[in-house]
């Protein structure tokens, strides 16, 4: 690759040609602060920031200015001090300082910004911009007195996820980021991911708080309350007491929820399990039966949201489970209330997630076993869940290492790897190959549907059949795929999709920031948590084939029809067309 | 073709309209009617004349006498006197109240050397003959079938020929950047968003002689090599709108658009797009961003249009005056138009004085000219008869400019003219409820993407409303002083960059004034409100 050299405070570098001068400034060791840019997805030089002197007449933007040869950029005279300083300065008064109160205390990049330029001083005030304070939506907080209007959120709902849900509206100083039309959130084709959360440097995105919710349940006496995990959120929750990305802490955190007061703690890797016998039965039954193919899968509920708006006539291409977040749910207050003896009204469902749309998910009219009665009362993030953690006080990396209880609590490796893009696949794999051809699996290990690529394909030979499978995480990947089955392009058997870039484990709940290498660094968690444990396939788990021969019966029975499968709403862009909810299900 | 023995252009630009011309003119065909003289008398519509202040205005071909401030009841006596009796009828002939000699038409206009101007109140702007029977589309002829795109990028390139939109970047090498830029699908654009307030120059080419522009649009095309031009006028500019729309429509029927352009193998078209009422929309990049059918903001630079910029193509993007050379630079040659002006800004260059001046208007002159020429025998000095106090040289993102500078020449080499907009002040105004308007239209204007620019605007103008209600502190001065140097460093893109220009030009000049706001709460001119009741160190 063609290299161009330049010089940065004195220091030579080459790059390769197309780097931005704050590429070259990373290569040559030298520091530069940024705000707006976010790597790989986002650099227009809005925040001004990362300004550096190129010798022009005005100071440039380093995220965006190319590094060409033999160019001379300071980084750090006294123009490039004050004028840095100045541009925070100014964004610091129209944004609304209350940084001991704010959900992103201490992990703010203004703050961080504020405090490596060393600002001490507010040398303007005046007007503030108007809030706009919606809370409209059961997953995102939005509060436009903290935005500093750097547009990473416009960026990665548009171009990542293809969902493009905000955007800038009005000038100037009235420049605000908002739904379509000023819309609230909930009124427009949001899917609740919360990678706008997870991207907004600043407090002004932030998930529905519910720890209150929580701590209320546990000090309730008269509440059974139950705490399910989901697989992902063990391979970051470390994060949130400063330990490295991709520190498996599923030990402590078992620990630290009993501690926090859960009668029972569960795990959706259970139910994850048990998904994949209902999943992979529905297959195998459209693959013999002539079901339409490809299936997709249905445990991102962010995902789900985004094909009802935005491809409501390929619904029936959904597989008709629920995600083991609800099956979970839903067996809570049925299979174990009546083995436990609670009555389902007295048992309180809390699931930690990586993921803001689960809290949407839950409250989905269809996800309740007893009518009136949701089947999982709370989600909180794993941010949320770290929270609850420090406000206990507790030493977390030092917690001695629990174990989940049984029956829902118990799972396997199979179980553990949904929570990065592929996981599904693998799991159902392990399983429909085993179930269809009687074999046992040499090598459980489907390597090559692992890695964070967008868009993953393979073939996998089950018995006779060739089995053609797909994978996407991130929804501007699912995008491609949709758009290939509605083209008849698609001649996969099944697909895999995960609404957030590397699955669940870069789930918009996950603790800030997640980066890609923080995704690798999870991912790893995860496959290592798969390696430790000795049973590895779903169709292997006791505990779910005690579930169906005391009460479900057998895969795709009546009993699980009524619980743990659901249908799907196809949904318009605005509030003022959508449909009345109708029945799309699998067949 | 009828044969008329007289032309009367009536101006129906928007003043002209707002000060009632649209009666006056029917009353005028009516009376023609009336007279029977309908068959030797042509009533037609034209742009603005640059004289709107006086409006409505008109003027009666061919001896060129120009009447102005028209009432219906006029119209009788212009009909008896001047086309029945060939009297021109004095009290209502343009004239200059300084000395109130009644004059064919004002003294300045005799320092105009009009080219891009040349046929402005002279041809129906609605007629293709017209301009064609004025040597028009000519000169598309000859660059399409006589030269090869590179003499042509070649001409322009020797006439030194600068852009007209206030930056001054040569023309050529644009042109030529993008002629030699790869790309299939090339476009030129028509800068017409004229927005800076005190510029009306485009308006008035556009009105009144369309097709000049389109026909440089057309060799435009040619030069670079692009399938598509279009035309991005401010949405406001009804007539511009209507008169160029009309020029595409007609060129096109008598193929000067289109497939095989003069049999050259040459494919051309021009669109017309109307720009939705932003200034940052003139910038260049934010304008294709609009185009393409986005929020308009300015985009980060590096890469430029030449090399990538509608649609991520080549493109040349040229101010309306820019273009309007052009015919003239390939008819005439590049040597011929690099030998008017200085010898660094060659050709002529458009004035729009307006504010407290006798004369506002639009006048084209030979780079070269004093400001004292263009301000006092031009626009005929003040309005008022009181001393020059300041100008703001190309509008309110210019510098403010005060009498020691009067004779200075406007030359990118001496008084750069930005886009030729000079907003004058006499003795009467305040300079700091002038920059408290300009930095207004700053923070109404600025697209809200970069920080300096939003807040930095913001945090300007409240300091500047301050002063003007007697609550300023001293230390702001300082304040002012550091985001003015801020902006100008750190903004995206030029809106942020010159908007504190006013204020930093205008407080060299005027320190005193500022002070007395500041400090003193007390305006000289007695212009500003102080709301705490000024005279803050008397009382």
């Amino acid at each position: 690759m063609e290299q161009v050299t330049l010089t940065i405070d004195g220091k030579e570098v080459s790059v390769p040609k197309g780097s931005t001068v704050l590429d070259a400034s990373k290569a040559a060791g030298i520091g530069i602060p940024t705000l707006c840019h976010l790597e790989n997805v986002h650099a227009i030089g809005a925040c001004r920031i990362c300004l550096v002197d190129v010798g022009a007449r005005s100071l440039q933007t380093a995220c965006t200015y190319p590094a060409s040869e033999g160019m001379k950029v300071v980084t750090n005279n006294p123009r490039v001090r004050s004028a840095r300083k100045t541009v925070v300065e100014l964004m610091l008064s129209a944004h609304r300082q209350e940084c001991t109160c704010c959900p992103r205390s201490l992990n703010c990049e203004l703050q961080k910004v504020a405090k490596i330029l060393g600002i001490q001083e507010h040398r303007f005030d005046g007007e503030m911009p108007e809030q706009i304070l919606d809370t409209s939506s059961p997953s995102i907080t939005r509060d436009s007195s903290k935005c500093i209007l750097c547009r990473r959120c416009v960026t990665v709902c548009q171009q990542v996820q293809g969902v493009g849900a905000l955007f800038p509206v009005d000038r100037g100083f009235e420049t605000a980021i908002v739904p379509a039309l000023k819309n609230d959130l909930i009124d427009v084709a949001c899917v609740m991911c919360g990678q706008c959360v997870s991207v907004c440097p600043v407090g002004a995105l932030y998930e529905k708080d519910s720890t209150d919710d929580v701590w209320k349940a546990i000090a309730d006496p008269t509440k059974h309350v139950v705490v399910q995990t989901a697989p992902a959120v063990r391979a970051a929750l470390g994060e949130e007491f400063g330990m490295p990305a991709g520190t498996r802490v599923t030990g402590q955190m078992v620990t630290a929820l009993r501690q926090m007061g859960f009668d029972k703690v569960f795990d959706t890797d259970f139910t994850a399990d048990l998904t994949i016998l209902e999943e992979g039965n529905e297959l195998l039954h459209r693959v013999k039966n002539g079901g339409t193919l490809p299936m997709i899968t249905s445990c991102s509920p962010g995902w789900i949201k985004y094909i009802e708006h935005f491809y409501p006539t390929l619904l029936p291409h959904l597989s008709t489970c629920k995600s083991p977040q609800q099956m979970f749910g839903a067996l809570a207050k049925t299979y174990y209330a009546e083995k436990a003896g609670i009555k389902p009204e007295d048992i309180f469902v809390v699931s930690i997630m990586p993921c803001t749309a689960k809290k949407y998910e839950c409250q989905r009219t269809e996800m309740s076993a007893h009518p009136g009665i949701p089947d999982v009362d709370v989600v909180l993030t794993t941010r949320e869940l770290g929270k609850m953690i420090r406000e206990m006080g507790m030493d977390f990396a030092n917690l001695p290492k629990g174990e989940c209880d049984s029956p829902l609590g118990l799972s396997t490796g199979a179980a553990v790897i949904f929570g990065a893009t592929g996981g599904v696949m693998e799991a159902a794999l392990r399983t429909v190959y085993e179930v269809v051809t009687g074999e046992t699996l040499d090598n459980v290990n489907f390597t090559a549907i692992r890695g964070l690529e967008g868009v993953k394909e393979a073939t996998v030979k089950v018995g006779d059949l060739d089995v053609k499978v797909a994978i996407a995480s991130g929804l501007s990947n699912a995008k491609k795929l949709m758009e290939k089955i509605k083209n008849g392009e698609a001649d996969y058997h099944f697909i895999e999709i995960m609404c957030c870039p590397g699955g669940c484990l870069g789930g918009g709940g996950q603790p800030i920031p997640t980066t890609n290498e923080i995704r690798k660094a999870r991912m790893g968690a995860i496959y290592e948590e798969d390696e430790h444990l000795t049973i590895r396939k779903s169709h292997e788990n006791p505990a779910v084939l005690a579930l169906y021969a005391e009460f479900l019966g057998e895969p795709l029975g009546h009993k699980s029809h009524e619980l743990l499968h659901t249908h799907y709403t196809p949904r318009a862009k605005y509030p003022e067309t959508d449909k009345e909810e109708v029945t799309t299900g699998g067949e | 073709m009828p044969l008329y023995r007289s032309h009367i252009l009536v101006c129906t630009g928007t003043t002209c309209v707002l000060k009632g011309c649209t009666a006056v003119q029917s009353a005028l065909i009516a009376e023609i009617k009336r007279r029977g003289l309908e068959n030797e008398v042509k009533v037609v519509e034209t742009g603005c004349l640059g004289i709107s202040e006086k409006g409505p205005v008109m003027i009666v071909y061919p001896e060129g006498v120009t009447y102005c401030q028209l009432k219906v009841s006029d119209i009788p006596e212009i009909v008896e006197e001047h086309l029945l009796k060939g009297r021109t009828v004095s009290r209502l002939v343009y004239t200059g109240p300084v000395t109130g000699e009644v004059k064919p038409a004002h003294p300045g206009r005799q320092k105009e050397q009009r080219i891009v101007l040349k046929n402005i109140g002279i041809i129906d702007p609605t007629s293709i003959e017209e301009y064609i029977a004025y040597g028009g589309y000519e000169v598309l002829g000859k660059a399409l079938t006589q030269m090869t795109p590179e003499q042509v990028v070649a001409e322009v390139k020797t006439s030194q020929l600068r852009g007209r939109g206030g930056a001054a970047f040569p023309t050529g090498i644009k042109w030529e950047l993008t002629a030699q830029a790869k790309g299939d699908n090339k476009s030129v654009i028509c800068n017409a968003d004229e927005g800076e307030p005190g510029n009306f120059k485009d308006r008035l080419i556009l009105e009144g002689d369309p097709h000049c522009v389109v026909e440089a649009m057309i060799i435009a095309g040619y030069a670079v090599g692009a399938k598509t031009g279009y035309l991005y006028i401010r949405g406001e500019y009804h007539q511009s709108v209507a008169h160029t729309e009309k020029a595409i429509a007609d060129a096109k029927a008598m193929g000067l658009l289109g497939k095989d352009i003069f049999g050259s193998g040459f494919d051309y078209d021009i669109k017309v797009f109307k720009g939705a009422g932003a200034y940052v929309c003139g910038e260049e990049t934010a304008l294709i961003e609009s185009l393409e059918g986005r929020r308009g903001e300015s985009m980060v630079k590096p890469p430029f249009p030449p090399t990538q910029g509608l649609w991520g193509q080549p493109t040349v993007i040229n101010n309306v005056e820019t273009l309007a050379n052009i015919p003239h630079i390939i008819l005439n040659g590049g040597e011929w138009y690099a030998g008017i002006g200085t010898e660094k800004s060659k050709g002529t260059k458009i004035f729009s004085p307006c504010g407290d001046v006798f004369y506002p208007g639009v006048y084209e002159v030979p780079f070269g000219i004093t400001m004292r020429e263009v301000i006092y025998e031009l626009a005929g000095g003040t309005k008022s008869g009181k001393p020059f106090k300041a100008v703001l040289v190309g509008g309110p993102s210019g510098a403010c400019v005060g009498a020691e500078s009067m004779d200075k020449t406007f030359a990118y080499e001496d008084l750069a003219p930005g886009a030729g907009a000079l907003i004058v002040m006499d003795e009467d105004k305040c300079i700091v409820d002038t920059v408290n308007n300009c930095l207004k239209f700053f923070v109404h204007e600025s697209c809200g993407q970069c920080i300096p620019c939003r807040e930095g605007t913001k945090r300007m103008y409240e300091m500047t409303k301050s002063w003007t209600e007697g609550q300023g502190e001293e230390a702001d001065l300082a304040l002012m002083q550091a985001l003015t140097s801020n902006l100008a460093l750190t903004s995206r893109c030029g809106l942020g960059q010159v908007a504190g220009t006013a204020f930093a030009t205008s407080y060299k000049l005027f320190p005193d004034e500022y002070l007395s706001h500041v400090v003193g709460a007390e305006c000289p001119t007695g212009k500003c409100t102080m709301t705490n009741g000024g005279g803050k160190n008397n009382g």
